[in-house]
């Protein structure tokens, strides 16, 4: 017997057709008859003012179709809108001035992907660079460079919040204990990657897309106002399979709106299928965050109040829903824990990265990252036993529905039970004796604990708390979401379901089958579950989507309630026809029966068909039970209070992590030895999804806790623009997982059901993180530990290196900002010839290694064509060089600026002239140089070497020029002649 | 000595799923782009086109490989097997693929054509391959839905079976 | 993603494949395995005008033991190396290090002399062939060369081979009987480059030590007389006088701490079966 009704480990009805390559992915779908294919040209500077694009030799390429640009987008077009009211626009490609490395400058339309990529190497783009800033504290500075002029600094926004009385429990605490941290940018990747055909009929002035967007169709709104037109004036469709999303294929509404244009103005259907290297670069990610938190603390170690303040960098605009993630968790900002006072201070910053968005987990990370490392800076420094200051600090059992400080209602729970739970066995035991005889041998071996409240079925409303209670007042009251299903039952009884959950991959409609089954008394396999959307033809809010973990709270609620509704009429047909009350009625195996009677039965099939075949003979005021749909939303999510109370979510699931890991002693890689994860998500509507939840998104949390960042260097270059970069774990570096669960169900959803999908995400990173600190500790007291906790930064907080021997310098760290080096050749010339050499600009372009068509612009400025390359990597670049800072025959400064399609570089070099004593020169040189574009983000090992290769080239060249022998040996010589390809 | 311009398509004639097959390219075409956009074969999935996630992964000449790291033109003659051949008949599913499907190792069903086709030829060519060969050779795939364990449960599963049916056989 | 277009030549020999490549030169590239040229191509940093394939030639299939080595031809798969039963006994070293190049995916294309070719500092057969007193034998035309791995290998992706000329083949030392071999590798992810790699071979005579991921070449070291006691002060100079730098995966220090780590592995373990 299915426990609840629910086959719960039924098999998945998605699985079949994904086995054997029937998947009906975006690109696998058919395209309409001419239809051009999309490549799309991106900003290689982190914050650059475009002074020209030059398109023509790109549109005369066989095959091109069109080259557009943000100019042309804006003849048809409009900026995104933002849920914040700033001064500042959105555009989905770059207008005079670009913000990030990635960002859209142009398009080319062409007859495949192959000739459009041809085609964009072919558009020059001038650029005059401007400084960049990409830490987010640094871009609250007064002196920081601006993004948007419009808004005259980088603060997007600053709210102050208070609840409770803080400053009273601040004022009386014992202990104030501080925690300052940073979580890292980084993403869930789905494999499959963002895409989009759209057309336009220009005589309905009408938009037809297809994409794999994910939702929240609160985006559709958006979409249709950035082109211009209302909203069934763009049908949004979705394919039947999604490659995964976790977040992310919202990122994709900007394309939609970019190609949208392009179809528009071509005429032509467009198809745009994004690649991996533009999907790291310049798809979404999760928000990086600066938090500082304080906790009132009394000596018992029971936290009286919290104070956040976070700077959220939501990168280069603020793009909707941001600054959602910032928001998402405010009703649960004191986690799991009964804390009344709590002040908050949320400020909005933009700085030159890739602007963020949906990431599974969404704002949890960030959260529990900052909550659950204080928790456990709290216990060492009172010297408490973490398990103690968690539990003492966890809302009781008796207290729910429980009202948190900030507004939020948790529906149900008993945590300290299932924090109990988890503990007993002797699971955490084990550990602590593990730990014991790891540290009496020496090894760094430490145990983390988290606890966390999981959030699900986001309230519309709760981005709202980022206006004032005045604005809040101005813009009209938002709340609620949404859930639709329809149910469809055909002229021969069989039924079709359509959901608005837009699964990526979860099993929605093997669960929707289930739960109508179990209503209808049907097998679940008689069931046509349908998950593509069609904004065109499908009941559907602004909530609808894969986000918020919301299917088994919402839509799969709604679906009950749509079955439900069905069932009451066809029992109610059942009765007329069986001289039965409607409520004596039964449905199983395929029959509808009276309960007391089983042989008086009907076939499902006939009496559910009477609405098509024989509507005269429905009993009256019952409605022929053809199509039911049903929007569920529930009471409780409400708009903010005028308190700025939120109840941000409506199903608050618990869950309670612990781990044992160890510090490799050779690798300095942090193992997870050992990881126990406790769940509340209320009731399971399928064992095998749930534990599929769980386990993904702890991998996921794994590669964040160890691996995974979307790094920048301070020069806003992306540094993992390939999966190379970008190490998402392999099935070796994902430990094995205990999973255990207790269950109190909602009682403010139909099933009983709550969220699950996202909430290892949340509490997995800080509970890793948290026993790397412990593994620490012995060798290196507090340390104030950093995601990824890759080995390399492990090692950095361990006790220094061994010293070099005696006779072996120390080296030197370089000037610290991209790539630098110094060094010295010896050339057998004086230093006057040599300078002389370094002033003449005709002699230097013949030094400038791979130099070809030479310009002098000034004694001391040109540009030169200069091919460069290392190994197979080969580019064209433009180059200017400047000399300055003279001081002749000494010293001088040569600086460099390239570009071309492999990306930028930008550098500069002091030389120094020392006359050897005996006719020669020492030429010193250090550099400091900074390259972006493409070879930074995919080629980053690369550079160091080609750097050094170049400047050595460089001056061995110049040794020839002054009439020297090759310097300073053979090898450089030798490699002189592969650079730039000649021998 | 045969030289293919660039410039131009060529026919490519190889072997696709046990049936003679040919088409059209251009030296530069992709093999994961040909077997999906010229032979209409989209089981076979793109994910990062640097070889890194395996999602595109074939068999070729009786070897896993990367089709995204594979020109067309270079399987003249060869023989090219996809996930759409792994399914014995229309309606049924592999031993591996059943086992998928028990053990829920798959969710989103983007990578797990191309981990098939390497999980295939493992259990084709070591009937007994134990779990850490199998997360050897797992381990030049990404999946980011399921954390992997389900796959290594299902190959494992598979490999028994397999083994029983040879032993009854 | 997609490359740009090039001219595709398949040969069915070696000698056409030199042809081309001494005619073409600079523009021309060999096609072997492709398991890092197409990735390359495919982000268009590598962008050849003509691919020369010598994959169709069954005389650069060839694998031949002659005069203690073991001569590897230019379209020799990983993975059959790697089948073949007596490279264990015959190389041990060469045996113990294919396992970490790549992926079984990857080893079934790639090849030997594409990974010699390609020349990256972090990967495993450039570092074995380092430490097995490898040569290089270069063509241009018919004339050949032979090139010691230690000279063939100039920098990050960088050789001493000239743009018309091809990889032949490439031979590595046997493995004397009695000389202990050992091997240790870090890198983030199974399967990835190496951040550190480590190989040592031990016998009566010597002690031979090579680092991969620190220079941009591999690094080969011999030492005449090292005791165990003296590795760690010796494997510590070493990590400091190479050439250590930083990058997204990894610290300079970290890269030292992972010489004296790995390389005392390696070591131990070549000394276990030393004789």
């Amino acid at each position: 017997m299915p426990k609840d009704g629910l086959h719960q480990t039924m098999l998945r009805v998605e699985d079949a057709p994904l086995l054997t390559g029937r998947g009906q992915f975006f690109d696998d779908l058919p395209t309409p008859h001419g239809t051009v294919h999309a490549a799309i040209l991106r900003s290689p500077h982190a914050h650059a003012k475009i002074t020209d694009i030059s398109t023509d030799a790109a549109r005369r390429l066989a095959g091109v179709h069109a080259v557009l640009t943000g100019e042309d987008y804006a003849s048809v077009a409009s900026p995104l809108m933002v849920g914040v009211k700033l001064p500042i626009e959105c555009w989905p490609i770059a207008q005079n001035k670009v913000r990030y490395v990635g960002e859209p400058v142009a398009v080319v339309l062409a007859d495949d992907r192959y000739i459009a990529e041809d085609a964009v190497d072919l558009i020059d783009v001038s650029y005059d660079t401007l400084a960049p800033v990409i830490d987010p504290l640094k871009a609250l500075a007064d002196d920081a460079p601006v993004l948007h002029d419009e808004m005259g600094s980088n603060l997007g926004a600053d709210r102050y919040f208070s609840y409770g009385d803080p400053d009273g429990a601040f004022a009386e605490a014992d202990h104030v204990v501080e925690i300052s941290v940073r979580y890292p940018r980084n993403s869930c990747t789905p494999i499959e990657t963002y895409g989009v055909l759209t057309r336009w009929d220009p005589h309905t002035r009408s938009y037809d897309v297809l994409s794999n967007f994910q939702g929240p169709f609160s985006i559709h709104p958006v979409i249709a106002r950035a082109l211009n037109v209302p909203g069934n004036r763009l049908r949004l469709r979705t394919p039947e399979d999604s490659g995964g999303s976790f977040g992310i294929k919202q990122g994709v509404f900007p394309y939609i709106a970019l190609l949208s244009a392009c179809a528009r103005l071509t005429d032509r259907p467009v198809k745009w299928v994004e690649d991996r290297l533009e999907h790291l670069t310049a798809s979404v990610s999760a928000t990086n965050r600066a938090i500082t938190l304080r906790a009132a603390v009394t000596a018992k170690g029971r936290v009286t109040a919290l104070d956040y303040d976070q700077v959220e960098d939501v990168g280069a605009y603020l793009r909707a829903p941001e600054p959602a993630t910032l928001y998402r968790m405010h009703g649960n900002l004191c986690g799991a824990y009964d804390i009344a006072n709590l002040r908050v201070r949320n400020r909005i910053v933009m700085t030159n990265k890739t602007p963020t968005g949906l990431n599974r987990g969404f704002g949890g990370p960030q959260i529990y990252f900052a909550l659950e490392r204080l928790m456990q800076r709290i216990a060492v420094e009172l010297g408490l036993d973490p398990v103690n200051v968690a539990r003492d600090n966890l809302i009781s059992s008796g207290a729910f529905p429980y009202r948190t400080a900030s507004g939020a209602t948790y529906d149900s729970g008993d945590y300290q039970n299932a924090f109990d739970t988890a503990l007993k066995d002797g699971r955490y035991d084990a550990l602590c004796q593990k730990r014991d005889a790891a540290r009496a041998q020496g090894r760094l071996y430490g145990i983390g604990l988290t606890v966390a409240v999981e959030p699900s079925v986001s309230n519309m409303g709760y981005l709202s708390t980022a206006l004032t209670p005045a604005e809040r007042a101005k813009a009209g009251q938002k709340n609620g979401a949404q859930s639709c299903a329809t149910i469809a039952i055909d002229p021969v009884g069989s039924i079709t379901v359509q959901i608005d959950s837009v699964p990526q991959g979860q099993g929605h409609k093997t669960v929707a089958a289930s739960i109508v089954a179990e209503r209808f008394g049907l097998e679940p396999g008689a069931i046509t579950v349908v998950a593509a959307m069609d904004t065109g033809k499908d009941a559907w809010s602004i909530a609808a989507g894969n986000y918020s973990s919301r299917f088994a709270a919402a839509s799969a609620g709604a679906v009950r309630i749509a079955a439900g509704r069905l069932r009451e009429r066809i029992a109610a047909i059942a009765a007329s026809q069986l001289d039965a009350r409607p409520e004596d009625i039964e449905f199983g195996n395929g029959k509808v029966f009276i309960a007391s009677n089983p042989e008086a039965a009907l076939a499902f099939a006939r009496v559910a068909s009477t609405g098509h075949w024989a509507p005269g003979t429905l009993p009256e005021g019952i409605a022929a039970p053809m199509r039911e749909t049903a929007i569920w939303t529930a009471p409780e999510l409400t708009a903010p209070t005028e308190e700025d109370g939120i109840n941000s979510s409506l199903c608050h699931a618990f869950i309670f992590d612990f781990c044992g890991v160890e510090i490799d002693p050779v690798t300095h890689e942090a193992r997870v030895d050992h990881y126990v994860t406790m769940h509340d998500c209320g009731t399971i509507l399928h064992e095998g999804m749930v534990e599929g939840q769980i386990r993904g998104a702890f991998a996921q949390a794994v590669g964040a806790a160890l691996y995974e960042e979307y790094a920048y260097d301070d020069d806003g270059a992306f540094l993992a623009g390939t999966l190379a970069d970008y190490p998402v774990p392999t099935v070796h570096e994902i430990p094995d997982l205990t999973i255990l669960h207790t269950c109190t169900p909602s009682p403010l959803t139909p099933l009983g059901a709550k969220g699950v999908g996202e909430g290892n995400c949340m509490s997995t990173p800080v509970c890793i993180a948290n026993a790397v600190a412990d593994a620490l500790a012995p060798a290196s007291g507090n340390v104030d530990v950093t995601l990824p906790l890759s080995p390399a930064r492990i090692a950095s907080y361990l006790p220094d290196e061994p010293a070099p021997p005696e006779g072996i310098a120390q080296p030197r760290p370089g000037p610290g900002k991209g790539l630098s080096g110094q060094g010295e050749a010896h050339v057998g010339a004086a230093p006057q010839e040599i300078w002389d050499l370094l002033m003449d600009a005709d002699q230097l372009a013949a030094i400038i290694p791979g130099a070809h068509g030479v310009k002098r612009l000034s004694p001391t400025h040109f540009l030169a064509d200069v091919t460069l390359g290392v190994g197979p990597v080969k580019g064209r670049y433009r180059v200017q060089v400047g000399l300055s800072d003279l001081d002749a025959p000494n010293n001088a400064t040569l600086t460099g600026k390239a570009g071309g399609a492999l990306g930028t570089g930008e550098g500069s070099g002091r030389v120094t002239l020392t006359p050897d004593g005996s006719g020669g020169t020492v030429i010193g040189y250090s550099y400091d140089a900074a390259v972006g574009g493409k070879v930074a983000s995919v080629g980053g090992r690369l550079l160091d070497g080609a750097a050094k290769i170049v400047i050595g080239q460089f001056f061995a060249a110049l040794g020839r020029r002054a009439g020297d022998a090759p310097q300073p040996d053979g090898i450089i010589a030798r490699m002189c002649g592969w650079i730039g390809g000649r021998r | 000595m045969r030289r293919l311009t660039a410039t131009e398509r060529h026919p490519v004639r190889f072997t696709l799923n046990g049936k003679p097959a040919e088409g059209t390219a251009h030296p530069r075409m992709l093999l994961s782009d040909f077997l999906r956009g010229v032979q209409g074969a989209t089981g076979t999935h793109v994910g990062c086109e640097h070889g890194v996630c395996g999602a595109c992964t074939v068999r070729i000449d009786g070897a896993m490989a990367r089709s995204c790291l594979t020109f067309a033109v270079q399987i003249e003659g060869a023989e090219i097997d996809t996930v759409e051949a792994l399914a014995p008949a229309p309606a049924r599913l592999s031993v591996l693929q059943d086992a998928f499907r028990k053990h829920h190792a798959l969710q989103c069903g983007f990578c797990t054509p191309g981990i098939l086709m390497s999980l295939d030829t493992l259990l084709a060519t070591e009937s007994q391959a134990d779990a850490e060969r199998i997360r050897d050779v797992l381990s030049g795939h990404l999946c980011r839905c399921t954390g992997y364990q389900p796959i290594v449960a299902a190959a494992l599963d598979a490999a028994q079976t397999l083994r029983e049916e040879t032993d009854n056989a | 993603m997609k490359p740009a277009a090039f001219d595709y030549v398949r040969c069915e020999t070696l000698d056409e494949a030199c042809e081309v490549i001494a005619q073409t030169g600079d523009d021309a590239r060999i096609l072997a395995g492709g398991q890092s040229l197409v990735a390359m191509m495919n982000m268009r940093l590598a962008t050849p005008a003509v691919l020369v394939d010598v994959m169709p030639a069954p005389d650069a299939r060839k694998v031949a033991a002659e005069n203690g080595t073991l001569k590897i031809f230019a379209a020799v798969r990983q993975a059959s190396l790697l089948d073949d039963p007596d490279l264990t006994w015959r190389n041990p070293l060469l045996a113990r290090m294919l396992p970490w190049v790549g992926h079984p995916q990857t080893r079934a294309r790639g090849t030997i002399c594409g990974s010699v070719a390609h020349a990256d500092p972090s990967a495993e057969i450039p570092l074995a062939l380092a430490a097995l007193d490898g040569k290089v034998i270069l063509r241009r035309g018919r004339k050949r060369r032979s090139v010691k791995a230690t000279d063939f290998f100039l920098g990050m992706m960088l050789t001493d081979k000239a743009d018309d000329e091809m990889i032949e083949a490439v031979t590595f030392a046997d493995v004397q009987q009695g000389t202990g071999t050992g091997f240790a590798e870090f890198g983030r992810r199974k399967g990835d480059f190496a951040i550190v790699a480590c190989a040592a071979l031990v016998s009566p005579m010597r002690v031979r030590f090579a680092v991969g991921g620190v220079n941009d070449t591999p690094f080969v070291r011999d030492w005449d007389n090292l005791s165990p006691q003296d590795d760690a002060e010796a494997l510590n100079a070493l990590a400091w006088s190479l050439d250590a730098r930083g990058d997204l995966h990894a610290t300079a220090r970290y890269r030292r701490d992972l010489v004296r780590h790995l390389g005392a592995q390696a070591l131990k373990e070549a000394r276990s079966c030393a004789v």
